[in-house]
């Protein structure tokens, strides 16, 4: 029998998905209808200390780029956090969880960089009986301006310092949400790890500029003439999200600490990709506010139904095995040579292969009087943009030229052994050049 | 060789084997995996999805387009079957343009709805093909229902009850399942032998038998049934025709649209099925658009559908008359049948126009036929029923008749359309009344 079930630093929850901290989140109405539709647990939308909360803009908040057929594929935000009181926040985050105490329930917080702030809000939320609490290092616009969110996030040393702070003066797990706005994922995740962080979570939003409103000559979304730079999440952020989680996956330093993913998961594939990267859970955000809470019974029994298929009874069975297969440039076995092989029976005689080589890569596909198109084997270097450039999926795929065939291309007979630039002459750095 | 449509009378092979057979080959081609991906693509997840709204077995619709977009077309089938059994010959033989994609908020938007029949064939079609029986039976309860007729709404009553753990017995007065799926639907809708396929399929639940050659009426009664067993479901459809006039005599010749299309359904070769030079159809219900379209399909030269009132009054869809049409089947509206004459072997039929109140105007035409077909409607036959509601059974919305323990539905009960999905329903709908009354009894 496939299980979805997820046990992440304890937290027991039916299945992955989890909602991440934002407007889905808000307050107890949206979070029990969530939690009636099924999603296995939620990221409270993030707390702020005890006083007058933020306010938001009351003009648009949100920016997207949408697909010829208006599908939202990427979404802009200004919002701050929660602009509501502090209490009347935690007292609903107690009510609904002595509801649904089968529930991951976690509650973000973003208070200012000091010890004083942070050990005062810790007793409170630990008085909830919420599950956890997540970090919120990555809001990149608004609180950042104030020395908040991915301000602390883009410094590992406050990082480590907050985190510690939080595992000092809470008894539940402490997970730290990374912001991607940074070059490189791992020292903020290894700053967290040092800290004592039980788990990191990523992405938050990315920085960004989503549309100019070209009448107005300004920034959209647009508020009475200007506008600010956003946060970017939605589908279109998804491949920067898992490039940063298969990055901690495979650190050395950060080897083992948990991961939850965020950044663009739309449906059960999605979470899949994730997981195999070594995320324990994931979030979305994006797609509930797309699609409205409903979404997740796709995500669910798709999971369940992939997972029966391939035969794997959990979660465990399949979680980081691509994580293990992240490897450096340099490790790549240049040896391994395939040319480009095109159906003739699939292929509806377009021409986009051959001018997308033609014009910009290497001349490798040569076009009949008729319009057939054929692969030069002695030019292809087998760098699959005809691939991705044709109108029709499966119509060219990539043949391996096995060990002790030709490569027409270089006229060399293709090695059976894995041989990588670490070791190859051209190298002057490689290691047989160094003999 | 002579052109065998120009041949006078009744006859078989009028077309090639190789014509026949494109002629009744799937209406709507399935759609391939590609065509469905774009399909769904259009779709937006509506928020209490009005497609859903119209179908009356309220398939969860945004859901399974979603999950054939995401590439599990099973996943898919499994929303849509969870709510109505026969999802895949429904796929096949609603008629959408009045159902769910009428109701598509597509139409609003470009005037084209996203294709959810041909999307729930796509999803049906890939679980049957390539995965087992998707339920489970519960443990058996000892309890024991007898359903009369194996059509859509016993069949589908049968498969709900086998899966709640009763044990079902169907009694069948014909040799085969299936009902008006493996008789009446056009040939061109389900091809394939797919209504036998289906029950096949269907009855894979187990806990299901079948008991061909036994009708009620002759030989099982009702009280017998109320006897032997804890619930009785009535699904024997409409048996009967009506007829033209209070005179059949005066109609001699005039053959039943169902019986040809029964006759044309079971043959294993088209080529061998008779039909008129000239055929001469009257109604305008789908039985009468498929018997028109069928008898053009097989080879008749002229095929002539009069209806009694307007175009507009059709019981068929216009997109069921758009596709007579372009088949070459020549409508006529507002024109009653008055008589019927034979010269030298053939039949002239003469008709009176009238109005849409049925006055006739005193203006008359007769037409030449080898074959008249009479599609005028279905009645309800059966001398051993509970109560009727007009010319039907009386039924509340869960399906009880005024007998106790006996329950009806689908064509043979009153209240909604007769159509096959909507006897899916009602076979459903009465099975979990069936369940909650046999759970406190
Ligand atoms: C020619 C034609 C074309 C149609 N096309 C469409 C279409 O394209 N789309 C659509 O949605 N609907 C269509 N319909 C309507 C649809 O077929 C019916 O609404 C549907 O089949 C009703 O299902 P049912 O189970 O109530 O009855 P039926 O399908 O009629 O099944 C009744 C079953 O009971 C059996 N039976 C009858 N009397 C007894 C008895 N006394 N004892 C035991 N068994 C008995 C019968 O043999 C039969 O198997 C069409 C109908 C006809 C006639
Ligand atoms: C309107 C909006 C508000 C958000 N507010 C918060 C927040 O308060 N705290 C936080 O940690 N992340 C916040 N996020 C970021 C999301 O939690 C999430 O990390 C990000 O949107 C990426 O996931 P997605 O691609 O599924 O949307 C917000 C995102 C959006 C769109
Ligand atoms: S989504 Fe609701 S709150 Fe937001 S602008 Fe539209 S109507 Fe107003
Ligand atoms: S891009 Fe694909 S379809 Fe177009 S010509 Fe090349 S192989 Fe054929
Ligand atoms: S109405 Fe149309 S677009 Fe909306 S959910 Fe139904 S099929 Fe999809």
């Amino acid at each position: 029998m496939t299980s979805l079930e997820t046990n992440f630093l304890g937290i027991k929850s039916p299945n992955p998905f989890w909602l991440a901290s934002a407007p889905p989140t808000d307050k107890e109405y949206n979070v029990r209808r969530a939690f009636e539709a099924g999603w296995g647990g939620v990221v409270w939308k993030t707390l702020g200390s005890e006083g007058p909360p933020v306010v938001n803009v009351n003009g648009p908040r949100y920016g997207a780029i949408w697909g010829a057929d208006r599908r939202l594929l990427g979404l802009n935000n200004i919002e701050l956090i929660t602009d509501r009181d502090l209490y009347v926040n935690l007292e609903e985050i107690k009510r609904v969880k002595a509801d649904y105490p089968d529930r991951a329930l976690i509650v973000s917080l973003m208070v200012p960089c000091d010890e004083a702030s942070w050990k005062a809000i810790l007793p409170l939320v630990e008085e909830t009986g919420a599950d956890g609490i997540e970090l919120n290092f990555g809001c990149p616009h608004g609180m950042a301006e104030r020395g908040m969110g991915s301000a602390v996030g883009q410094v590992p040393e406050y990082i480590e310092m907050v985190t510690r702070w939080c595992k000092e003066a809470y008894s539940k797990p402490v997970i730290v949400k990374l912001t991607p706005n940074i070059t490189d994922i791992r020292h903020p995740a290894r700053a967290a790890h040092a800290g004592g962080a039980d788990a990191v979570s990523l992405i938050n939003t990315i920085n960004s500029i989503v549309s100019v409103d070209l009448d107005n000559f300004a920034p959209m979304p647009t508020i009475d003439g200007v506008g600010s730079h956003g946060g970017y999440c939605g589908p279109a952020v998804k491949p920067i999200a898992m490039h940063m989680v298969a990055e901690i996956a495979r650190d050395a330093e950060t080897a083992g600490l948990p991961i939850s993913a965020i950044g663009g998961v739309t449906t059960w594939r999605d979470a899949a990709e994730f997981i195999a990267l070594g995320a324990g859970t994931v979030q979305v955000c994006t797609a509930a506010m797309t699609y409205g809470f409903k979404v997740v019974q796709e995500m669910i029994t798709g999971l369940s139904d992939w997972m029966e298929d391939q035969g794997y009874e959990t979660l465990a069975d399949f979680q980081g095995r691509a994580a293990v297969k992240v490897r450096d440039w340099k490790d790549l076995n240049l040896n391994f040579v395939t040319k480009a092989v095109i159906d003739q029976d699939q292929c509806i005689k377009c021409g986009r292969c051959y001018i997308a080589c033609e014009d910009t890569s290497h001349q490798a596909i040569d076009m009949s009087e008729d319009r057939i198109f054929t692969v030069k084997d002695d030019e292809c270097v087998a760098c699959n943009l005809c691939v991705n450039v044709c109108p029709v999926e499966g119509c060219i795929t990539m043949k391996r030229i096995e060990p002790g065939q030709i490569d027409e291309r270089t006229g060399q007979v293709v090695q059976a052994e894995h041989g990588d630039w670490t070791t190859h002459p051209n190298n002057p750095m490689s290691s047989q050049a160094a003999e | 060789m002579t052109d065998q449509r120009l041949k006078e009378g009744v006859a078989a092979g009028r077309l090639s084997r190789d014509t026949l057979q494109d002629n009744f080959c799937d209406l709507h081609p399935p759609l391939d995996p590609h065509q469905a991906q774009v399909a769904a693509d259009r779709c937006f997840f509506c928020h209490d999805a009005p497609c859903t709204t119209a179908c009356p077995t309220d398939i969860d619709i945004p859901l399974f387009i979603r999950q054939i977009s995401t590439g599990m077309p099973h996943a898919a089938a499994k929303t849509i079957l969870t709510q109505n059994i026969l999802g895949g010959m429904c796929a096949r033989v609603c008629p959408t343009e009045t159902l769910c994609e009428e109701a598509c908020v597509r139409n609003e938007s470009e005037g084209d709805p996203v294709q959810i029949g041909l999307l729930q064939r796509y999803a049906t079609d890939s679980m049957m093909a390539e995965r087992p029986h998707p339920f489970e039976r519960a443990a058996a309860t000892g309890k024991r229902v007898a359903v009369v007729g194996a059509g859509p709404a016993g069949l589908s009553c049968a498969h709900r009850l086998a899966m709640y753990g009763h044990d079902v017995v169907i009694f069948e007065g014909r040799n085969k399942s299936g009902g008006l799926n493996e008789f009446g639907i056009a040939t061109y809708k389900s091809v394939g032998g797919f209504a036998q396929r289906e029950v096949d399929w269907l009855l894979q639940i187990g806990g299901i038998s079948v008991e061909h050659g036994k009708r009620l009426g002759e030989g099982l009664s009702l009280d017998g049934l109320k006897q032997d067993f804890d619930a009785v479901f009535l699904a024997i459809g409409l048996g009967g025709v009506n007829a033209l006039s209070a005179d059949p005599s005066a109609w001699d010749g005039v053959t039943n649209a169902v019986d040809f299309i029964g006759e044309l359904r079971q043959s294993t070769d088209l080529s061998s099925v008779a039909i008129g030079r000239d055929v001469v159809v009257i109604g305008g219900g789908m039985t009468a658009i498929d018997a028109a379209v069928q008898a053009k399909l097989l080879g008749a030269l002229n095929v002539t559908l009069v209806y009694r009132r307007s175009k507009a009054r059709m019981a068929a869809s216009e997109f069921e008359q758009d596709l007579a049409a372009s088949k070459g089947v020549v409508l006529i509206t507002s024109a009653s049948p008055v008589s019927l004459s034979k010269e030298a072997g053939r039949m002239q039929i003469t008709f009176e126009y009238s109005d849409d109140d049925l006055q006739p105007t005193g203006e008359r035409f007769t037409l030449p036929a080898d074959q008249i077909f009479s599609a005028i409607g279905q009645t309800l036959v059966s001398n051993d029923l509970p109560a009727l509601d007009g010319r039907k059974i009386a039924v509340d919305a869960t399906g009880r008749t005024q007998t106790a323990g006996v329950w009806a539905g689908g064509d043979c009960a009153s209240g909604g359309d007769d159509l096959t999905v909507t006897a899916v329903a009602e076979g459903r709908d009465a099975a979990e009344d069936i369940h909650a009354q046999l759970a406190t009894s």
